[in-house]
């Protein structure tokens, strides 16, 4: 099987597109799952699913574009959606959770017409739904790489700002930062990174391994670098172990990826529970108050 | 004379349905100790949010002599709130890292913290007596502990003013005293500029110089604190819009 992925193109492309989104998902994953904005990925990538459809749905019109990335029109949808969200969130200062559902079910609606006007589900619309090993293309790759170099500028130049954010809004704008900025930022980043994972992922998986790694770290890590460095650890392990494992017994990677990260989240829940006394610090806390 | 610290004129805050500051007007001279006291729903706390910005009120502030609008040296100020200590507990971030938060508004994009940053927050977590606990995470530490953290970012960039708004809110009885003393200890650089929202003046009497008493959102009073504490009977009815009773010890008015 090693073999397979030191000769296969394909494989490695694929090998490749991995380990970026298992870097860059828990990355800004983190930040999300801080910031109680779990649920938006889950809004984020379902109206990425309108803008691959969309685009599957040109390509098949139009000759000119028959070779269009997907990748492209979902990335775009994403960040518009994005915004929307967040604009929509202003707009319901006092129930801003249903810009998730609005967002969602515009996305949801979109898909599904698309999908119908293309004549229903092709095999491309299905990699994209669970995520694939096999047809991640030399321009995936890239647009990937891409990706993961803006989200490292990004949360190089705004870790402060975004930790600041994510942990006290008030103080941190009283103390000047210029929080609308990092916020629609952050927001932009967040879909592109939802966008980027469907490759690998697929569309119905990818709020997983954004949230799950996450969730896995919170579990054992006392500071906010250390919940980042450990949900990174867990990511890689399960996109590139549940990548391998996918192509050995032909399934779908999404499945496998998405299956070994909640693993990995039992794991860490029955060590803590074991090996680390019993209580977690949440336990211990609502204990003594 | 030196240019006041906070310059107040003519300011008003209105919630869709009421008036909560109306027409207030007072200077905050450089160390000054000022403590803002009032019912509740006095418009204490809106007062203090259109101090750091976070409302926008009608009416004229100035910090440090440049109109609020233009002011841009935000780290100059630190704020302690009353929700300080109702972040979210499950919040991976340790001690240390909170108080580092207290300096990244000085800092530009992409710097980094310095060994000297380092060493300021060293200081400030000495100065609350919780460095021992900086790799701590803070939602495991208890509420006086907590809120000594949050002390120690206020301070950790040497501020020149400090606004606490009522920071013993919800922290457990035996450890406002304690945090009181640390108030006394910070107190000693007379430099030092401090607004302090409390329903509590009894405990800080001795470190305030002078007090502001919102009533319904008017300056009900505004005096120094031996002046305060000498009130005459009627200015203390109009500052108590409840009917009771003011007694007098020892020729003074016990409000």
């Amino acid at each position: 099987m090693i073999e397979a992925f030191m000769t296969l193109k394909f494989l490695q492309y694929a090998l490749v597109a991995a380990i970026l989104i298992g870097f860059t998902a828990p990355l800004i994953g983190s930040f999300v799952v801080v910031r109680r904005m779990s649920l938006i990925a889950d809004a984020l990538s379902h109206v990425t699913l309108a803008g691959i459809a969309l685009s599957l749905l040109i390509s098949g019109m139009v000759a000119q574009l028959a070779d269009l990335n997907p990748l492209y029109l979902g990335i775009v949808t994403a960040v518009i959606a994005a915004l929307t969200i967040d604009w929509l969130r202003s707009k319901y200062k006092h129930f801003q959770e249903l810009a998730i559902p609005i967002i969602m079910a515009t996305g949801m609606g979109l898909g599904a017409t698309f999908i119908s006007l293309a004549n229903g589900f092709s095999m491309d619309l299905v990699s994209f739904l669970f995520g694939t090993v096999s047809a991640v293309a030399l321009t995936d790759v890239y647009t990937i790489l891409a990706v993961t170099v803006v989200v490292i500028i990004f949360v190089f130049a705004f870790y402060k700002e975004l930790l600041f954010l994510s942990f006290d809004e008030e103080q941190a704008r009283v103390s000047g930062i210029r929080l609308r900025l990092v916020h629609i930022l952050f927001m932009i980043v967040v879909a592109l990174v939802i966008a980027i994972s469907m490759r690998i992922v697929g569309i119905l998986l990818v709020s997983s391994l954004i949230t799950l790694p996450v969730a896995a770290a919170l579990r054992i890590a006392k500071s906010f670098k250390m919940t980042i460095f450990l949900a990174i650890i867990f990511g890689e392990i399960a996109t590139v172990l549940g990548l391998v494992l996918a192509y050995q017994f032909d399934l779908a990677p999404g499945g496998m990826i998405v299956l070994l990260a909640v693993i990995e989240l039992i794991i860490v829940m029955l060590l803590e529970r074991f090996w680390i006394g019993g209580k977690t610090h949440e336990d211990e806390h609502r204990t003594s108050a | 004379m030196e240019t006041p610290i906070i310059e107040i004129d003519q300011v008003s805050y209105d919630y869709p349905d009421r008036r909560v500051l109306n027409q207030v007007s007072f200077q905050v001279q450089q160390g000054q100790f000022l403590a803002i006291v009032g019912e509740n729903g006095s418009g204490k706390s809106t007062l203090i949010k259109c101090i750091l910005g976070l409302l926008q009120p009608k009416g004229t502030i100035r910090l440090f002599g440049q109109s609020q609008s233009q002011f841009s040296e935000w780290w100059r100020i630190s704020y302690v709130s009353q929700k300080a200590a109702a972040f979210n507990s499950g919040f991976p971030v340790t001690v240390a890292e909170v108080v580092e938060m207290g300096l990244y508004a000085k800092k530009g994009l992409f710097r980094r913290l310095s060994r000297d940053d380092r060493d300021k927050v060293r200081t400030a977590l000495e100065t609350v007596g919780m460095w021992e606990r900086r790799d701590s995470k803070v939602g495991d530490l208890s509420g006086g502990q907590q809120q000594r953290v949050f002390i120690a970012r206020a301070l950790v960039n040497d501020p020149d003013l400090m606004i606490l708004d009522e920071p013993t809110v919800g922290v457990d009885q035996r450890y406002v005293k304690e945090f009181y003393e640390i108030l006394e200890e910070l107190r000693r650089d007379k430099r030092r500029t401090f607004v302090l929202v409390t329903h509590d003046i009894h405990f800080v009497s001795k470190l305030v110089t002078d007090v502001i008493h919102l009533v319904d959102g008017r300056l009900g009073c505004n005096c120094g604190i031996k002046e305060y504490w000498e009130l005459d009977e009627q200015t203390i009815r109009s500052l108590y819009p409840v009917p009771g009773r003011v007694l007098v010890h020892e020729g003074k008015s016990v409000q």
